[in-house]
């Protein structure tokens, strides 16, 4: 062996110079994103919503409260859209401009999804990865807690909530935010399971680093494929929930709107020939939920190209 | 005689390109080669040589961004150019592969007997009857006791020997012309890695299939192969006959293959190291010692209304003593506990009983806190190098953890220094630095590892299995740069493999485990010139020697019967099966000291066993 020592160190030297330059985790999940056509024009769509959700109202003389009253009460004859009178989507039943309503609920639907995330994001991740990580006992009493809060009808409890305090959007970001932490925290339980016997955690043990240090330094950026795309996945399902609940009269608070109370005006109209009302709302909380999805989708592809 | 014999397999100029998103990268850069009839032919070379990939072509099992042009012409049949239903005609019948591993191979869901019946059923037309009849010749054929019962069980109920077995015995069942083997033996303990070999080389004589046998194992070629090619890079860069190569290589990398695998049988290369002779006065007495270690693991067991848990005995009452600057080699065959009681010793997993006892102070049920300064005197390097790695970090940032626990009072700066002058001391290129693990090969993976557990300066380092994932070359220089480290700072090596080979050449003294007790304990010359209990034999006779010629007539030594469950209390009587007659069950045999220094679980004279 010793006798070939150089002949191998040079023949193994060549082999690595042949080592085309490597890609990191993240460079690798964004070229396969990159060549999902659908994903990348969701990604585009998007930006151009948010940009005209928060532009949108500067170009419009009306905002979301006031209302015209030479509309009023007659929506159905003089509130179809129109250039001419500066209701480019029309106005609603009250006569409010129906253009600066959606902007407005668009802003309030982005942000409930994008609050409730953040919570559900935060709490989910350290709670998972500390119950994961510790195992047993700790694991044992974490997970049934979360058992015990799944097992709650959580919808009931947000709505007896707004009864009892009143609506508001606070409300509503830390309802939907405290009830939605806990399928991430699962998830993420689940994959720290799988994370801390490898051997790098071992390796880590025993180098004698504290086990907080551990899970920050080692587990959480492990996980941030999973979060990443799951995240992706759950602001649709927030909006969606936001959504239902204005839709049933809770919720958002007038003036203050959202796609769901939109909509739900929009449907208690219809029958008045009013279709604008419902098919604007509609038309943007549609396209926003798909962009969401076809994201999310092409997120968990880019990240984990072996399970297509 | 080759010129008048038709080979049945041909591959003519073969090229395969992979399209990444790199660019193409060609795998197979041309290659031509036959296979006649009733031959072995083997396919060497190290990991990424495009080995497999040839074969792979052949039975159409391309990964898809792949491509092959040239010619592989099978018995009259242009592989390349059929159609998949038409290559489903040809292969599994008339060429069937076995894979390396035999647990992902098989359909879990099945039973060994569906899965074979559902291979006649596609090529064959037979009775169920007839069918079964014929899984079951095949069974025995491939000596499986028990066959009829076999038959009825689900992979996972099988050993690991046993599964490939059954994979050889698939393969083999519509009598196939041409066998493809690739890694066929990797993943299996050398003694069962003996029979199979044999067993393979029995059916090529029997029935006449030519075999292709695909590995990295200088070892295994010379026992198996008639003729064989040198790969690497994608192009074969020495072909012939086997005893030409082995004896007389011409080109430098086949010379240097041949040279960098450990030889069990040659006394004189395991002393061309720097292993110094340990200075038996100036070393301390207590510097390492385990005393009666046991690891036992609840296992439940199914059965009844209420599960029982039964102790799964890892490691079952061991003690050892370590001298400073000496190297012990732990070898065994998988499930033998050598990991686990390597994680005993650092306490990585607390022992159920018995003591570690760390320069004269007792370091198991300490606390955490406690066993922190501990740490940092023993460390351990893994056998995996790429997960044994934080694939999110960079190499710098792995190396340097454990500076940050130990030494926190270091500035940043001071710790880049002394990482930069790590990673030199390991062989790392310093503008490597801000790699991540995944960018890096196998072998400078393994010299993060190391250089991670040395930064310390460590008095113990384990090496967990740590060259065995590595391709030859690269194994030699790592076990050269262990060695360079021992002697620089005076380390003490507990060097776990299952390669006996390897732990030859870099221990003092060896221990021998089976199924978590020691059976054997000796220095390292007196324990391969002078085994005494029937496994260390056993264990020894079935690692293959890169020497065709000596390789050939040797004759390993066989046990009868498959490894046993350590749940089973008879289990540890393997070996001793005179007191199973007389006494109860649950006697453990005990080691007694055969001569000065080495020692000997209790057993029965080979012949006996052999009888």
């Amino acid at each position: 062996m010793l006798v070939s020592k150089k002949k191998v160190a040079q023949i193994v030297e060549n082999a690595d110079q042949q080592v085309i330059q490597g890609r990191s985790q993240w460079q690798d999940a964004m070229t396969r994103f990159k060549a999902n056509k659908a994903s990348l024009a969701s990604v585009f769509i998007l930006f151009l919503m948010v940009a005209v959700a928060f532009l949108g109202p500067y170009l419009n003389e009306w905002d979301y409260e006031t209302i015209d009253w030479a509309l009023t009460g007659n929506a159905a004859e003089m509130g179809a859209p129109s250039i001419a009178n500066g209701h480019y989507f029309g106005s609603d039943d009250l006569g409010r401009d129906l253009y600066s309503r959606v902007m407005q609920g668009t802003q309030i639907s982005l942000m409930v999804g994008l609050i409730g995330t953040i919570v559900a994001v935060v709490v989910g991740v350290l709670y998972g990865a500390v119950s994961g990580y510790f195992g047993g006992r700790i694991d044992n009493l974490m997970m049934r807690f979360v058992d015990i809060l799944m097992s709650i009808p959580y919808m009931f409890i947000l709505i007896i909530l707004f009864v009892m305090f009143g609506r508001s959007v606070y409300l509503l970001f830390i309802g939907l935010g405290l009830f939605s932490w806990m399928d991430m925290a699962r998830i993420v339980r689940g994959q720290t399971l799988t994370l801390k016997h490898k051997e790098f955690i071992e390796a880590a043990v025993a180098a004698g680093v504290s086990d907080f240090t551990i899970i920050v330094r080692h587990i959480v950026p492990n996980l941030i494929g999973i979060v990443v795309v799951y995240t992706s996945l759950m602001i649709p399902n927030l909006i969606l929930l936001e959504s239902f609940i204005s839709f049933l009269g809770l919720g958002i608070q007038e003036p203050l709107t959202s796609w769901g109370a939109l909509i739900s005006d929009g449907a208690k109209t219809i029958q008045y020939g009013t279709l604008w009302q419902l098919l604007f709302p509609l038309g943007f909380f549609v396209t926003g939920l798909f962009c969401f999805f076809f994201i999310g989708d092409g997120l968990r592809d880019a990240f984990d190209p072996k399970d297509r | 005689m080759t010129n008048i014999i038709k080979p049945i397999f041909e591959v003519d100029n073969l090229k395969i390109t992979f399209d990444t998103p790199d660019g193409d990268v060609q795998a197979v850069k041309g290659v031509s080669f036959h296979i006649n009839p009733g031959e072995c032919v083997g396919i060497v070379g190290e990991s990424g040589s495009g080995k497999s990939q040839t074969f792979m072509a052949a039975m159409g099992l391309l990964a898809k961004n792949g491509r092959a042009d040239g010619k592989i012409i099978f018995q009259d049949h242009s592989l390349l150019d059929l159609s998949v239903e038409e290559l489903n005609h040809v292969r599994g019948k008339n060429m069937s592969m076995i894979f390396q591993d035999p647990l992902t191979s098989l359909t879990p869901h099945m039973t060994i007997l569906q899965q074979m019946r559902e291979v006649t059923a596609l090529h064959m037309d037979l009775s169920r009857d007839d069918t079964d009849r014929l899984c079951r010749e095949w069974l025995d054929r491939v000596r499986i006791a028990e066959s009829a019962r076999r038959l009825n069980q689900y992979p996972h109920e099988l050993s690991g020997g046993m599964r490939q077995r059954v994979m050889i015995a698939m393969s083999m069942l519509c009598s196939p012309a041409l066998l493809i083997a690739d890694e066929p033996t990797t993943a299996l303990d050398v003694t069962v890695q003996a029979e199979i070999l044999d067993l393979m080389d029995e059916l090529k004589r029997e029935s006449g299939t030519a075999i292709a046998l695909i590995t990295h194992d200088m070892g295994v070629m010379a026992r198996m192969c008639d003729r064989l090619h040198v790969m690497r890079h994608g192009e074969y860069v020495e072909e012939g006959d086997a005893n030409e190569i082995f004896y007389n290589p011409q080109h430098e990398y086949t010379k240097m293959l041949l040279d960098s695998m450990p030889r069990i049988d040659d006394a004189q290369r395991s002393s061309h190291h720097k292993l110094k002779p340990i200075d038996q006065n100036s070393a301390a007495d207590d510097f390492l010692k385990v005393d009666d270690v046991k690891v036992h693991f609840d296992i439940k067991v199914s059965g009844g209304i209420w599960p029982k848990t039964l102790p799964l005995k890892a490691v079952d009452g061991v003690s050892f003593k370590l001298r400073q600057g000496e190297t012990l080699g732990i070898v065994g065959e998988s499930g033998c506990g050598k990991s686990t009681l390597a994680r005993a010793v650092l306490q990585l997993i607390e022992p159920t009983h018995g003591t570690v006892t760390w320069l004269g102070k007792q370091i198991n049920g300490l606390t955490r806190e406690e066993l922190k300064d501990k740490r940092k005197d023993l460390q351990i390097v893994f056998q995996d190098p790429l997960a044994s790695l934080d694939p999110r970090m960079t190499i710098s940032r792995s190396i340097m953890e454990p500076l940050m626990t130990f030494a926190p009072q270091m500035s940043k700066s001071e710790m880049k220094e002394t990482v930069m002058q790590m990673m030199d001391r390991v062989g790392l290129d310093r503008n490597m630095i801000n790699r991540y693990p995944h960018e890096l090969s196998g072998g400078q993976n393994q010299r993060v590892g190391i250089a991670r557990a040395m930064i310390m300066k460590p008095k113990l380092v384990i090496c967990d299995e740590a060259v065995s994932a590595l391709d030859v070359s690269v194994q030699a220089q790592i076990i050269e740069l262990l060695m360079d480290l021992q002697e620089e700072f005076k380390l003490s090596i507990l060097f776990i493999s299952h390669d006996l080979a390897v732990v030859r050449e870099v221990s003092h003294r060896i221990m021998v485990l089976y199924l978590g007790r020691v059976v054997e304990l000796a220095d390292s010359l007196e324990i391969y010139h002078n085994p005494v209990h029937p496994y260390t034999k056993q264990l020894i006779s079935a690692v293959p020697i890169p020497d065709p010629e000596i390789e050939r007539k040797r004759k390993s030594i066989k046990i009868p019967g498959e490894l046993p469950s350590p749940m089973d209390p008879t289990a540890q009587l393997k070996f001793l099966p005179s007191k199973l007659k007389t006494e109860q069950k649950g006697y453990l045999p005990k080691l007694f000291e055969h001569s000065p220094g080495h020692f000997v679980a209790e057993h029965d004279k080979l012949e006996v066993l052999l009888s």
